[in-house]
């Protein structure tokens, strides 16, 4: 084989990493299971990739690690609660285009309440600590344990339940297997963000300048842009995201924590590991393969459910001390 | 070197530190309109120091440096990029997983290309045209070299600063960005050209400063230098005289 045909082979792994492993599930799982562990895996996917992307993405453009991230995922859920509870009269009826639409207004403001105050976050904290590591790392855990308590000081510190709109509750069948109805609208909401998101990276110019800092930020600004000004941006998009994330992943709990930011964080970054820091498209495959390993082992192996995404980046890393899809600087 | 009017930048006595460590000591350096002004030393002499601090990428502690008689010692590097100096570092600076004509419109501001521009660019490098959807990360060496001096050229730029645009490349190579540097000569743009190819900067320019330890040690016009081939040995050593 010669060189140019194994280099292309090298380069095309990664992208079959996923499809390989769920062809694999399929015999030792059945084809029932499968399809229902399947879809739950990617709707979990869809959900961490949420969260993750903002969180590579600040990361890429200004190596910025953010341990605070979780603290926007627990305001979007928190925000969902106090939106959807007076919308308690639309969310109980089996009207799906009320619960949908009430859904669409908890999703928008957990956004926009995160983006708010990733905004301020960035301008108050982050920008002291540009370019020191170690600083940011104890300034955002502090970050996160601050916020942490205002959300219990506003909402309290019992476990909130968040229940599903009644037309979301229940599952589909899918032949013999049973699809949870709210994973399907999960999986297409997560689909949407992660298409928006790819359109807004690919087609227009902030993406592109987005995409390029990532790879080399000195000489975006030698080419005259404000890196600062978009690293601003991003900033507060990946907060809103992550805002958006804390909704899906309260409603999919049904019953919210404070702490509910902190569990998700932990597999966020184990996707951005495996992807490759600041990698978007890394992020996605990333989010996609924990979400599956992790739905698959606990159906194959409980016991194992727990460390099976730790064990999944430790065999990706030896393969790829990187990650899947390095970026260039990081 | 010159009359001060016929300056497009001056560099007055510019002192930089990088960290705890001073690399450049009093710089005064003079770029003519429409001149190509070599900038040549030996390794660790302070010329990439000096590019990247009239860039703004390092901040001078000390000195002013003026282009066009405007300060831009304390200005932030989109500024200094937005009054019209394209930079083309050693490394090039090419976004690798961008396609090559995604790195051309980084360059191009919000309008996007301009048909003529883009025209005269791959007249002078016609390679990036066949690897126009092409990853930049694929390039050869040569057609990256190619690719950052095409980004900094593809909108009308005031002043090119260069950093040693042959280093690692084959001969062949570096006649073809030669003949394209010559290309932009012949159209009086004024750059400002890091080379320790002495061969190069002997075809190239018109005005040279040689630095050592910091400090610009000698400036003058290129073929003087080039004449005069006690005064190589005494700059710039026995290698660069023998044109490597």
């Amino acid at each position: 084989m010669s060189k140019q045909w194994l280099d292309r082979l090298r380069r095309a792994a990664p992208y079959a990493v996923t499809p390989l492993l769920v062809v694999a599930a399929l015999p030792a799982i059945g084809p029932a299971p499968w399809v229902t562990l399947t879809v739950a895996g990617l709707t979990m996917g869809m959900m961490l990739f949420l969260v993750a992307s903002g969180l590579t993405l600040i990361f890429g453009l200004m190596e910025v690690l953010n341990f605070a991230h979780a603290a926007f995922v627990t305001l979007g859920a928190y925000v969902t609660i106090s939106v959807l509870r007076p919308l308690a009269g639309w969310t109980a009826q089996p009207s799906l285009v009320l619960n949908l639409a009430a859904l669409l207004i908890a999703l928008a403001a957990a956004a926009a309440a995160s983006g708010t105050l990733g905004f301020v976050f960035e301008r108050v904290i982050i920008r002291q600590v540009y370019g020191a590591p170690l600083r940011q790392i104890l300034i955002t855990i502090g970050a996160l344990t601050v916020i942490e308590q205002l959300v219990i000081v506003l909402w309290g510190a019992e476990a909130i339940p968040l229940p599903k709109p009644a037309s979301l509750r229940g599952s589909v069948f899918l032949g013999t297997s049973s699809i949870e109805t709210y994973r399907l609208f999960a999986l297409f909401v997560g689909l949407a963000v992660a298409v928006a998101m790819h359109l807004v990276l690919t087609r227009t110019r902030i993406g592109l300048v987005v995409r390029a800092g990532v790879e080399d930020r000195e000489m975006v600004q030698a080419l005259g842009y404000r890196i600062r000004r978009v690293f601003v941006g991003v900033f507060v998009a990946g907060t809103a995201l992550a805002g958006m994330g804390g909704m899906m992943w309260g409603q999919y709990q049904t019953l919210v924590t404070s702490q509910i930011g902190d569990g998700m964080i932990i597999l966020v970054f184990i996707i951005l590991i495996i992807g490759g820091l600041g990698s978007v498209g890394g992020c996605f495959i990333g989010a996609i393969l924990v979400g599956l390993t992790s739905n698959y082992v606990g159906f194959l192996a409980p016991k194992l459910a727990l460390g099976s995404n730790i064990l999944l980046m430790a065999l990706i890393l030896l393969w790829r001390p990187r990650g899947l899809f390095p970026i260039a600087e990081h | 070197m010159t009359n001060g009017d016929q300056a497009l930048l001056r560099l007055d006595g510019v002192h930089t530190d990088i960290g705890r460590y001073q690399i450049l000591y009093g710089v005064d350096l003079l770029v003519r309109r429409g001149q190509v002004t070599m900038l040549l030393g030996r390794n660790g002499a302070g010329k990439t120091t000096t590019l990247r601090t009239i860039m703004g990428l390092w901040k001078p502690r000390q000195g002013g440096i003026a282009f066009d008689g405007r300060s831009i010692g304390g200005m932030d590097t989109p500024e200094i990029a937005r009054l019209g100096i394209a930079y083309v570092p050693e490394n090039m600076g090419i976004f690798g997983k961008l396609t090559v004509r995604e790195n051309m419109l980084l360059a191009t501001g919000g309008q996007g290309f301009v048909e003529e521009q883009l025209d005269r660019v791959l007249a002078f490098f016609p390679a990036l045209k066949l690897k126009w959807d092409s990853p930049a990360g694929s390039l050869s060496g040569g057609q990256k070299q190619m690719l950052a001096v095409g980004r900094a050229i593809i909108e009308p730029r005031r002043l090119l600063l260069v950093d040693e645009p042959t280093k690692g490349l084959s001969p062949a190579m570096v006649d073809q960005l030669v003949a394209a540097l010559l290309g932009l000569k012949s159209e009086h743009t004024t750059i400002l050209l890091v080379e320790q190819n002495f061969r190069v900067a002997l075809a190239m320019g018109d005005d040279v400063a040689v630095m050592d330890q910091g400090r610009i040690v000698h400036s003058g016009s290129m073929a003087a230098l080039g004449a005069d081939e006690r005064l190589q040995q005494h700059l710039l050593g026995l290698s660069m005289a023998a044109g490597t």
